[in-house]
């Protein structure tokens, strides 16, 4: 119990941290940072169930006020925003990609955790995203979607980095890689 | 850790945090049911003035806040500019606006104790379900403890990295920084439980 939520709290912060590596700020305010790269590993590191509890936790602390996302942002703030779609798709995008881990054994880890990082830290995360932008700007999903293909390359960049640091961590840590546990 | 709560006292500060997000909750909701310009403009007056009575740092601050979302407010502006639906568009940055600024308002006025409580009141009913809620709040306590320690780390690394290469560390110390915080993870965990755990 003990180790699960020390896990769970030392990679929220470890979102947080991430969040703090000097960004990029492209078109439409969508800064690129290291932080969706923090939610992927999250994913592949802790699994399914433990992974989307760590970014949970990290979300319900910025909504509670604390200044965790990159750029320093937070605050309730964050939910009204037209970026909220992605704030809210986090935890489920941990998930997605803890699911795929989790279940998809055969294979190299650096492999699996790189598709897997694809799948929930890009198409279930852009979904929730797109759907947000959609719904803060009034614009049909199809426009929304136009806005954030930008970020698209940068994302694919983070999921190949997942699947090395989530590989070189087995190797490293083999205990901690809870999704393989 | 700072928090975005708003050193400048103001009367909004000690009202009740549960009572305050609730009628957040409800002014949002009205924000996005109404679609007529006149309504959203009255209510972005409002929410400037209820900056206003907070005095003049606390309105900068907030001002500082909503700046945030200027990328946003240039792209309806010229989408819409360009298509000629100049009251449509105006709707969507006013309720943008507004929304944000009142939202903001209630994360400016609250402390982040007084969020955590209203958090513990609301999973209180998962305790009678068998949840230990006692480990949530251990859990955010833990989070706003090492999230400095590990960007202290974070900095050092980038630091030992610029001291032997010539080149930006950038994505390379992530490995390194993931492995300091699952080592601390389990140290702290053994520490835990060395002093009863979270059911003491």
């Amino acid at each position: 119990m003990e180790r699960n939520l020390t896990l769970v709290a030392l990679f929220a912060a470890l979102i947080a941290a991430l969040g703090l590596i000097p960004q990029l700020t492209l078109a439409f305010g969508v800064p690129i940072t290291a932080q969706s790269l923090g939610v992927m590993l999250c994913g592949t590191v802790l699994g399914a169930k433990r992974g989307a509890l760590a970014v949970l936790l990290f979300v319900l602390l910025v909504a509670l006020g604390l200044p965790l996302l990159a750029g320093g942002r937070g605050g309730l703030g964050v939910f009204v925003s037209p970026t909220a779609g992605f704030v809210v798709g986090f935890p489920f995008a941990a998930f997605m990609t803890g699911l795929v881990v989790e279940n998809w054994r055969q294979g190299s880890l650096a492999l699996v955790a790189g598709v897997a990082a694809v799948f929930g830290g890009i198409v279930v995360l852009y979904a929730f995203g797109i759907s947000g932008l959609a719904w803060s700007l009034d614009k049909p999903l199809s426009e929304a979607a136009l806005l954030v293909t930008a970020f698209i390359p940068g994302d694919l960049i983070k999921a190949v980095l997942a699947g090395v640091i989530t590989a070189a961590l087995a190797r490293a840590r083999p205990d901690s890689v809870l999704s393989r546990a | 850790m700072i928090s975005l709560t708003s050193p400048v006292r103001t009367r909004a500060h000690g009202w009740p945090a549960a009572a305050k997000l609730a009628l957040l909750c409800g002014a949002t909701v009205v924000l996005f049911a109404r679609t007529d310009i006149g309504f959203q403009a009255a209510a972005f007056v409002t929410a400037l003035g209820l900056y206003l009575l907070g005095g003049r740092q606390f309105a900068r601050q907030g001002g500082a806040a909503l700046l945030q979302l200027w990328p946003f407010v240039v792209l309806v502006g010229v989408w819409h500019v360009l298509t000629g639906d100049i009251e449509a568009g105006s709707v969507i940055i006013l309720r943008l606006l507004t929304a944000f600024a009142l939202a903001n308002l209630v994360t400016m006025t609250t402390t982040l104790w007084q969020m955590i409580d209203v958090v513990m009141a609301l999973t209180a009913p998962l305790r009678a379900l068998g949840l230990n809620t006692r480990a949530l709040a251990l859990g955010m306590a833990l989070v706003v403890r090492f999230t400095p320690a590990l960007a202290d780390k974070g900095t050092q690394l980038t630091q030992a990295w610029r001291a032997r290469s010539p080149r930006r560390a950038s994505w390379r110390i992530v490995m390194p920084f993931t492995v300091l915080a699952i080592d601390d993870a389990e140290n702290v965990a053994e520490a835990l439980r060395a002093r009863g755990g979270t059911n003491p």
